[in-house]
C-alpha cells in the first residue's frame, strides 16, 4: 500500500492517510478483502504516532471503506457499499458547490453553468473512450 | 504481565532547594509515546528521577508499569530502560566491559541482542565510554535498554546536542520499539519537532507544575495561530487570546480555538505547532499574556 505524507500540506496526518487509502480503494488498487498494514506497522513505517494512525483507520471504518476486526486487522470492504456511495455523492456535491461559488463570483448565470458542465461531461466521456 | 498504564502519577510533590514539583499528575497508557516538554528548569528531570525512584518523593503516588515506586526504593529495573543525556557508565569502561557490568543486574539480559545492536549502531566494542560521541553514547544507552528487554523506555533529553542524523536514527529506533503494543516511551525534550509526529501524548510542565497533559492531537486542536493587520488586533485581555505580539504592521497571537470565531476578513487563522504552543503558553501560563512592541 502506498502512503506518502507531507509535513507541509496543512492537512492533518490522519486525514492524509485516510484520503490516500480511500483513493487506493476507489482506484481498485486495494480490493475487497485485502488487509491493510496493522496500525502499529504503518505507524512504524511512517514514523508517526499510533493514535494518528488509529484515527485514520477508525475514520475509514466509519465511512464504510474498511472493517476493523478486533485482533485480526483491517480489511477493505466492497467499494459499492452504501456508505461509500453516500460518501462519493457527498464528494460530488462538495465539488459542484465549489464550482457554483466560483460561478457566482464570475457572474455566470444558470444556463451558462449548465453549458459548462455539459461541455465538461462531453470531454470526459470522450476521454474515457 | 500487562498493565493498562505504563505510568500513572498522581499528585506528585517534591521540593528541594528553591525548587518544587507541585501536584504533578500524568498518565501514559501502555503502548504509546508521551512527549514531556517544558523549558529548561521546569522540572522534567526531577519528575523523571522521581519516576525512577532516584529521588524520594514528598507526596502523591507514582506507579510504573503497575508497580508503586516507593519513596527512595528502586523502580522495576528489568522492565524500564533509561536513557539520560550522557552515558551513566564508568568512563574508562570499554563497551565489552559495559556488558559484563550490566548483565548481572538484569534477569532477561540477551547477549546476542546486545551484539547485534552494537553492530547495527556501528559501535566498536573496544572503544571506551568516554571516547564516544554524543550520538554514540545515546545509542549505547538505547542498546543496553533494548538488550534487557525493557517494556518502558524513559529518555531524558536524549536528543540535546545530537546532530540531525542521530536524532533521526533515534526516532527510527523508537518507532520500531513501539511496534510491540506492550512497549511505551516517555521522552523529555525541549526540541518539540522531535515529537510533532511520533508522540501520542504530550505533557507540558512549567515551573514545577503541569500546564497541560493529554493526547497531542487534543493539544494541537485546542489552539490556533492568528495573524492580522494593526486594526484587527484583539483588545488586551480578550478571553482566549493566550499571547499577542503587536508590531508596526499587525499582530500575531496564539489563541484558544474557540476564541477565533467571528474575526474580521483578512485575518489569517492557522493550526498551531507544538513549538508555538510551548513558547506562547509557557510564557503566559500564569494568566493572559499580552505585550506590545513599539510601532515602527
Amino acid at each position: 500500500m502506498r502512503v506518502v505524507i507531507s509535513n507541509t500540506a496543512g492537512v492533518p496526518l490522519y486525514e492524509q492517510i485516510k484520503e490516500q487509502v480511500k483513493a487506493a480503494i476507489l482506484a481498485g488498487e486495494l480490493r475487497e478483502g485485502d488487509a491493510l498494514p496493522s496500525v502499529r506497522s504503518l505507524a512504524k513505517d511512517l514514523r508517526i504516532s499510533v493514535i494518528t494512525t488509529t484515527r485514520a483507520y477508525a475514520d475509514l471504518a466509519r465511512e464504510g471503506f474498511v472493517t476493523n476486526v478486533q485482533g485480526k486487522g483491517s480489511f477493505v470492504l466492497p467499494a459499492s457499499s452504501e456508505l461509500v456511495r453516500e460518501q462519493l455523492l457527498r464528494d460530488v456535491e462538495d465539488g459542484l458547490t465549489a464550482a457554483l461559488t466560483a460561478a457566482r463570483v464570475a457572474g455566470l448565470g444558470r444556463d451558462e453553468v449548465v453549458a459548462v458542465l455539459d461541455q465538461l461531461l462531453t470531454i470526459h466521456e470522450e476521454g474515457n473512450q | 504481565m500487562t498493565t493498562e498504564n505504563a505510568l500513572a502519577v498522581q499528585g506528585l510533590t517534591k521540593s528541594f532547594g528553591g525548587f518544587a514539583l507541585r501536584d504533578v499528575t500524568l498518565t501514559l497508557p501502555t503502548g504509546y509515546v508521551m512527549g514531556f516538554v517544558g523549558p529548561n528548569g521546569a522540572g522534567k528531570t526531577t519528575t523523571i528521577k522521581c519516576l525512577l525512584g532516584m529521588l524520594r518523593i514528598d507526596g502523591g503516588t507514582v506507579e510504573v508499569l503497575g508497580r508503586r515506586v516507593d519513596a527512595g526504593a528502586p523502580g522495576p529495573a528489568d522492565d524500564v530502560g533509561v536513557v539520560l543525556d550522557r552515558p551513566y557508565y564508568v568512563s574508562d569502561w570499554r563497551l565489552d566491559d559495559v556488558e559484563s557490568a550490566l548483565r548481572p543486574f538484569y534477569s532477561r539480559w540477551d547477549g546476542d541482542r546486545w551484539s547485534s545492536l552494537l553492530d547495527r549502531f556501528e559501535l566498536d566494542r573496544r572503544r571506551k565510554v568516554k571516547d564516544l560521541s554524543r550520538g554514540m553514547g545515546m545509542k549505547l544507552m538505547v542498546a543496553a535498554a533494548l538488550s534487557h528487554d525493557a517494556r518502558l523506555l524513559v529518555l531524558d533529553e536524549p536528543t540535546s546536542g545530537l546532530d540531525p542524523a542521530a536524532r533521526d536514527e533515534l526516532l527510527t529506533i523508537l518507532s520500531e520499539f513501539l511496534e510491540d503494543e506492550q512497549h511505551s516511551v516517555l521522552f523529555s525534550t525541549h526540541i518539540t519537532t522531535d515529537l510533532e509526529r511520533i508522540a501520542d501524548y504530550v505533557t507540558f510542565i512549567r515551573d514545577g507544575a503541569i500546564v497541560s497533559t493529554g493526547t497531542k492531537d487534543d493539544l494541537l486542536d485546542a489552539y490556533r495561530v492568528v495573524r492580522g493587520g494593526p486594526q484587527d488586533a484583539p483588545p488586551p485581555g480578550t478571553p482566549g487570546f493566550v499571547s499577542t505580539r503587536r508590531h508596526g504592521s499587525g499582530f500575531e497571537a496564539l489563541a484558544r480555538a474557540e476564541a477565533v470565531r467571528d474575526l474580521p476578513d483578512g485575518v489569517v487563522v492557522e493550526p498551531a505547532s507544538l513549538d508555538d504552543i510551548v513558547i506562547h503558553v509557557g510564557r503566559a501560563s500564569d494568566g493572559a499574556f499580552d505585550h506590545a512592541e513599539g510601532s515602527l
